[in-house]
């Protein structure tokens, strides 16, 4: 039922060119391919990449590596957003993981040891995912709208991470940490290779197993799938749990990134990339239909943005104006409604000298 | 189903329990006000001087520091009773401390504002109650500069200036061409040290080839450097202003296999503690000092102004500024 969504009448035309252009990721594609080809009129050598002390190194790289924390919290984002849920909650969360991760380090007696580097690792994913789980419990169990549910956590959590640095910016250096972050694993960033890793497991599982099914039952009706057999509470809690536990991996990749535990600005404002990555992506803040693969050009064109403004020399002043005017450009060329408009003005005007003619 | 019934129930529980305790707060004020007043008229003279200080949060190193100074200064020996509150960055967290400390009838208010705008109520109210205020390291954009006493801080202009003059001292006629990791949009701290900046290295054929704002934190200092080394590969000189965007640039430098002040030289303004770290080992090249040890000031001002005394409407704090030689060197002592 919900694949009848959306109006599938279409005029005639080339079949393949249609298929292609009314296919949910083709703008999305577009708007990014534009985003590489403006970069590269300005910097030249943009997408160009070189070997520099053993590893790969070049603006393609830099992109691959800064969106690997967005990508891991969109991963957990699109999963809760395709049960009609939200995960307001993971700024909050990134910034818990990289706060206790390096203060652990820092009063440990080893900083540089890969065992304690370990057990930071362990201890902050092990609270993110209490913390997933806590935002399962209020949604899943106790029946409080997901949008309050993780308002809690996000604005506890910020203080929670003050206390847990005591108000500072907590610096250590740690070699083995700084890998996760900012290091090289075979000549590709090692932030990028867990990420993309994650990613592909998670997309795996879900497009392997009937697990992708069964969450967007939940999220186009939790009612009629529970009635179904579907356990609609626990799948709910899971993919809760999952988004706090990509989130806290996120934290630690920022951390490790500058190796600072910023209580205050770590993931701020994650969220809201988080979720407009999940919509540029085609997924319906109405549960239901999710896309990985959507999420995935969603966060790519976010970092792409972020690195354009500098390459082309956007105005500090104008910087909110520019990212706006192109993600409200990339949301309306995706809406059918707009195209179909567009598509009827465009024929109006094409059929117009026929009927001269006639 | 009676399981989630008990579940229910306790929820209710502890959201009543945290209803009468926000309850609790919201009514203190009311209760201290009518004991407030009197203990005003009885304090003064050679009595402790009550001072309330609202602080704008808790949000970096150079904070911290702020605070531990204003704490350490306004002790009982010292002659003080300090009230101090803590408006994590909202600006209604400020006004309603600073209402609190009105009806509490403390000798003098001090606070550094969150924001410029939007203090003209609440200091009219600390004026009509005879309460004089003291502004610390922001000032407020109003038009009437009755409504307080003094203003103690850096001057975020002659920063920029200072890092601009010693630019000019070491690198003029080289032909450098810089990049500037702007502080936060809009705010004085960037707008100033921007304008000082300018004004210093004009004349000099130190060319400014692009300037980009970092929100003064570490990761987007670190984005944007990326950027501007994909973008020009002739980048001599890096002015950022604050530290922890210069740290951001330091890792983006040394990812791009050049060497922080070496290849590429480095100068931001603050000197906190990893600032100094990264001087003293030779990755910063010169850091203008933004000092956070505004509490003997502070102690002062408050003591002339409760005592009757003149003060001086804008007290400008010195700021040091290090060379790498002068960073070994005081690394040790500091205190932030």
């Amino acid at each position: 039922m919900p694949a009848t969504t959306g109006s599938r009448t279409r005029p005639a035309g080339p079949p393949g060119l249609r298929n292609l252009t009314h296919h949910t990721l083709f703008w999305p594609v577009v708007a990014l391919v534009a985003l590489l080809v403006a970069n590269t009129i300005f910097s030249p050598d943009f997408l160009s990449v070189s070997i520099l002390d053993g590893h790969l190194f070049g603006a393609p790289i830099d992109i691959l590596r800064n969106s690997a924390p967005l990508l891991l919290v969109s991963l957990g984002m699109t999963l809760v957003i395709a049960t009609r849920g939200i995960d307001l909650s993971v700024g909050a969360v990134v910034a818990i993981a990289g706060a206790l991760s390096l203060s652990f380090i820092a009063t440990a007696p080893d900083p540089g040891s890969v065992s304690t580097v370990i057990i930071a690792i362990a201890i902050a994913l092990g609270l993110c995912l209490v913390l997933g789980i806590w935002n399962g419990f209020l949604v899943s169990v106790v029946g409080i709208q997901p949008i309050i549910a993780t308002l809690i956590l996000m604005t506890a959590g910020r203080g929670v991470a003050m206390l847990i640095t005591e108000g500072q910016i907590t610096t250590v250096t740690s070699a083995p940490f700084k890998t996760l972050g900012a290091g090289f694993w075979l000549g590709l960033p090692a932030a990028a290779l867990i990420a993309y890793g994650v990613y592909l497991i998670v997309a795996l599982i879900t497009r392997r197993s009937a697990l992708g099914m069964l969450v967007e039952a939940v999220g186009i009706n939790p009612s009629a799938s529970r009635l179904a057999g579907v356990r609609a509470r626990t799948i709910v809690w899971t993919v809760f749990a999952l988004s706090g536990l990509f989130s806290g991996l996120a934290g630690l990749i920022l951390a490790s990134n500058v190796m600072a535990a910023d209580a205050n600005n770590a993931g701020l404002f994650i969220e809201l990339d988080a979720i407009l990555a999940v919509v540029i992506g085609g997924t319906s803040l109405q549960g239901g239909k999710f896309s990985l693969s959507g999420t995935l050009v969603g966060v790519l064109i976010i970092t792409t943005l972020t690195l354009t403004v500098t390459i082309v020399g956007i105005s500090p002043l104008v910087t909110p104006l520019f990212k706006a005017l192109v993600v409200i450009a990339v949301t309306l060329l995706q809406s059918p409604r707009v195209r179909d408009k567009l598509a009827a003005r465009a024929r109006q005007r094409a059929a117009r000298p026929e009927e001269v003619a006639a | 189903m009676a399981r989630k019934m008990w579940m229910r129930g306790t929820i209710a529980a502890v959201s009543a329990a945290a209803m009468l305790a926000l309850g609790a707060c919201s009514s203190e004020p009311a209760s201290e006000e009518s004991g407030g007043s009197e203990s005003a008229e009885g304090s003064g003279g050679d009595e402790l001087i009550s001072i309330g200080f609202s602080q704008v949060g808790a949000e970096s190193g150079w904070r911290a520091a702020n605070t531990q100074s204003i704490q350490d200064t306004l002790t009982e020996e010292n002659g003080f009773d300090l009230s101090f509150s803590d408006a994590q960055q909202k600006q209604e967290n400020q006004i309603q401390a600073l209402r609190s400390y009105i009806q509490q009838g403390v000798d003098v208010l001090a606070f550094s504002p969150v924001v410029e705008t939007g203090w003209d109520a609440v200091l009219e109210e600390a004026k009509s109650a005879g309460i004089p205020v003291i502004l610390t390291d922001r000032a407020v954009d109003s038009e009437d500069d009755t409504l307080y006493e003094s203003f103690i801080g850096s001057d975020f202009v002659l920063e920029g200036e200072m890092a601009g003059e010693w630019a000019v001292e070491q690198y003029d006629g080289e032909g450098y061409k810089m990049v500037e990791l702007q502080g936060t949009t809009g705010s004085a701290p960037a707008i100033d040290r921007k304008e000082g900046f300018g004004t210093a290295i004009s004349g000099s054929d130190i060319e400014v080839i692009d300037s980009q704002t970092g929100n003064f934190t570490r990761t987007e200092g670190k984005q944007v450097m990326e950027g501007f080394l994909q973008k020009y590969d002739d980048i001599d000189l890096v002015f950022a202003h604050n530290d922890d965007m210069g740290l951001g640039a330091i890792e983006a430098i040394e990812a791009a296999g050049m060497t922080p002040g070496e290849d590429i030289k480095i100068i931001t303004i603050d000197a906190v503690k990893d600032g100094m770290q990264a001087l003293a080992d030779g990755k910063i090249n010169y850091i203008v000092e933004c000092n956070p040890l505004l509490g003997p000031d502070l102690a002062e001002i408050a003591q002339k102004v409760v005592a009757g005394e003149e003060v001086e409407k804008r007290i400008v704090v010195e700021d040091l500024a290090f060379d790498q030689e002068a960073a070994v060197e005081a690394l040790p002592d500091r205190q932030y």
